[in-house]
């Protein structure tokens, strides 16, 4: 009898037995037990302790994202449990590994309608990985094994835990087994001799490849395996949203983000090419632009982890179901090095239309205004190519992802498939958590910080350095850029009347600055980086500037607005 | 082809998670796609239970599905079949007036007929059984009716694959 333990202390250990040192979270009634028996293991566990549950679970994904290895979050039942509903499905979409728990009533209560009861299980089957209601301590261990080894293999994704009072509070033995298959789960397929040989047979006859790369390659710990494919076949590449950061922004015949806010010759090329190698990502709505006019010239390789993404969005001439660093790496030893000096030459003057119509107008304006451009490349390049960049939703996110100068892994952290405004303070805060060595950059519009602006008081509590740049436009910009294109400047419900935010720093405790110029940017930049704590940037851009380049909806990638009135359209 | 709608049949072995069958049930809605029947139960492996579904669906929507149920971690495997590919059958239940049925003296034919069998019989109702697919237990319900129907009830769709392969390898 004296070796059993409780529940909640099994739980501390198992989670010790896998390697973590972190937990986002949140007490409350249920869930008491487990945070009374942290106080026996603070010397090996920092919790964080947040300001919203949302608040932990996006501070998780951003820790996941950065480190690679599982963010772990502890919320109370029923209110706090549906306050991380929306971080859920954020990470079921964008592939991220979570091992969230939440407490729950003791099992006699169960379906009663008792106070702060709700179905989590039920609730959030469809937008987990796996989930679980642990109703006995002995099952404790057990469970958090499964749920790590589910959270991080294969395609990674978020798991719930749903921990009763019954199995917090009853004593177990505790033995820990680190969990090491399922049989009903096959997390690392490997596609056939065949298959590879026919992949590597279509890139060597191919004259115009394009490779688009998604965030696949930075779950593989691929980046250099994807260098190497690309250096061996000299073949052009762009990159998703969420791939960003796997290849530095000045690689060779690298062009950068494609879809619907994406470089013009990513766009364009891949309408162009006679073969499109997908690498790790899914064809989201928002990469394809109209999908019966992507890719249309093309034969397609898909190399994904996830067979049910393989064909799912568009028809493939072949699948590779796999880790995309072991498929890259088969490949890389399966192709004939490649040569395409002159469809790489056609790539240059869409390059330059967009740098001439877009890009510079946007780095070095005209106009006094500051636009978000500028101040995203001034800001990222400052840090040398080495920050971690993290965005909210909306202009500041499309702005950051086209114009950061990114040299670094890990280095691209944003809400992709779910587009969660409120994602990127807490987010930011994890990142900075999981890696205190690099310079963490939050770009944020000001109606997406107001989202989850109580998490100052976390970077005040934690003295945690998140350089938050505030891209300050007076308007739900994203939002207010459709309607003055798509719905005759009619803007509706999208004029924000804001708060003095340097007052709200002041009682946070944080370090302000407003930014009004450009004259006032470099010294800006200075202050901002000045020391290794927080700081809020307030920078005042131009009110009704639009991102740009655009695939309107129903268009294909090939046919781009650059401006207002103009267009850049495939002859 | 792929876009013409047909009858699927779609064999799910799992291990016995509670809830799973709210999630597989789930990615049919999600789809809107209508669960037209389902049965549900163990098999004879221990812990592995079955669960058929049919549906009508295009074969791309069908197979998107079908994906998507076999990437759930406890799902073993989840395969979809047309008709033509399975043996199947349903069973359906009818309980009869007693009195009516023995007054009019077709029982014998009825059954022979349906290959029916009785389950029970009382001097008040009779419950009648017969396996078969849906137009035939339609079939058989249509000749029972004239002698006034108190319970007509059918399950959904058991089916094994016409192929000479074991179902499920891991867990031979
Ligand atoms: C939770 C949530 N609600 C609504 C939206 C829709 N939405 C997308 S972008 C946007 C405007 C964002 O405005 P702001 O945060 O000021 O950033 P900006 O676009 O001006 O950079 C809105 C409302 C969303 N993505 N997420």
């Amino acid at each position: 009898m004296e070796n059993k333990i409780k529940g909640s202390e099994a739980f501390w250990k198992a989670l010790i037995a896998e390697g973590v040192d972190t937990v986002f979270g949140y007490p409350g009634g249920q869930i008491m037990h487990v945070y009374d028996s942290l106080c026996s293991y603070t010397d090996r566990v920092r919790h964080i302790l947040v300001r919203h549950e949302q608040g932990a679970i996006h501070a998780a994904q951003g820790f996941a994202r950065v480190s690679g290895r599982p963010g772990v979050v502890l919320v109370t039942s029923g209110p706090g449990a549906t306050n991380v509903v929306t971080g859920l499905v954020d990470a079921m979409t964008d592939s991220t590994p979570l091992v969230v728990v939440t407490g729950q009533v003791p099992n006699a209560a169960l379906g009663t309608d008792a106070f702060q009861e709700a179905d989590v299980t039920g609730m959030t089957g469809p937008i987990t990985k796996w989930n679980y209601q642990i109703r006995r301590p002995e099952d404790v261990a057990w469970a958090i094994a499964r749920a790590f080894y589910i959270a991080g293999s294969g395609r990674p994704g978020p798991v719930v835990l749903d921990f009763t009072k019954d199995a917090q509070v009853g004593l177990t033995d505790f033995h820990y087994e680190k969990c090491t298959g399922i049989r009903s789960y096959h997390p690392d397929p490997f596609p056939s001799d065949k298959a590879l040989d026919e992949a590597a047979a279509l890139i060597d006859a191919s004259k115009k490849p394009f490779v688009v790369f998604g965030q696949g390659v930075t779950i593989s710990h691929a980046e250099d395996r994807l260098a190497e494919f690309l250096r061996k076949g000299d073949l052009p590449s762009g990159s998703t949203m969420l791939g960003l950061g796997a290849l530095p922004t000045d690689f060779p015949n690298y062009e950068g983000m494609i879809g619907m806010h994406g470089h013009v010759a990513a766009n364009v090329k891949t309408s162009e090419c006679d073969l499109l190698i997908a690498i790790g990502m899914r064809f989201s709505d928002r990469v394809t632009g109209s999908v019966g006019k992507y890719a249309r010239n093309a034969k397609v390789i898909h190399i994904d982890i996830d067979k049910a993404e393989i064909g799912k969005i568009i028809p493939v001439t072949v699948g590779l179901c796999g880790d995309a660093g072991r498929v890259l790496e088969a490949l890389t030893a399966r192709i004939s090095p490649g040569s395409h000096r002159e469809w790489l030459e056609s790539f240059v003057p869409v390059r330059e239309i967009e740098k001439k119509k877009v890009i510079e107008p946007e780095l070095h304006p005209k106009g006094k205004e500051l636009k978000m451009g500028e101040v995203v490349d001034a800001v990222t390049a400052y840090c040398g190519g080495r920050a971690i960049v993290v965005t909210d939703v909306g202009q500041n996110q499309l702005m950051a992802s086209r114009y950061s100068r990114l040299a670094s892994r890990r280095s691209f952290i944003s809400s992709g498939g779910l587009g969660t405004m409120g994602f990127g303070l807490p987010a930011a805060i994890g990142a900075a958590i999981a890696d205190p060595s690099r310079p963490v950059c939050l770009f944020v519009g000001d109606g997406g910080i107001q989202m989850t602006i109580q998490e100052f008081g976390t970077i005040m509590q934690e003295h945690t350095g998140v350089k938050v740049i505030l891209l300050n436009n007076n308007w739900l910009g994203n939002v207010r850029q459709w309607q003055q294109l798509f719905y005759d400047r009619r803007y509706s419900a999208t004029r924000m009347i804001n708060p003095n935010y340097e007052d709200i720093a002041k009682a946070y405790g944080i370090k302000y600055i407003r930014v009004k110029d450009r004259e006032a940017l470099p010294k800006a930049l200075e202050t901002l980086f000045s020391d290794n704590g927080p700081c809020l940037m307030d920078v005042l851009v131009e009110e009704e500037a639009n991102v740009m380049p655009m695939v309107p909806p129903g268009s294909g990638l090939d046919r781009m607005m650059l401006t207002e009135n103009s267009w850049y359209e495939n002859e | 082809m792929d876009n013409e709608i047909r009858t699927y049949t779609v064999l799910i072995y799992t291990e016995n998670q509670i809830g799973l069958l709210s999630q597989i049930a789930n990615v049919f809605t999600r789809r809107s796609l209508s669960i037209w029947t389902l049965t549900a139960g163990p098999t004879a492996i221990e812990g592995v239970h079955t669960i058929t579904i049919t549906s009508d669906a295009t074969r791309r929507k069908i197979d998107e599905a079908v994906k998507q149920i076999e990437k759930r971690v406890d799902v073993i495997s989840a395969t979809y079949y047309v008709s033509e590919e399975i043996v199947y059958r349903e069973l359906a239940l009818c309980k009869v007036p007693s009195p009516a049925l023995l007054e009019s003296g077709a029982i014998e034919k009825l059954l022979s007929d349906h290959h029916a069998r009785i389950l029970e019989m009382n001097p008040e109702f009779t419950v009648l059984q017969k396996t078969g697919t849906l137009r035939e237990t339609t079939a058989f319900y249509e000749s029972v009716k004239p002698f006034g129907v108190l319970q007509f009830v059918r399950s959904g769709r058991v089916a094994v694959s016409r192929d000479a392969e074991p179902e499920i390898k891991c867990c031979k």
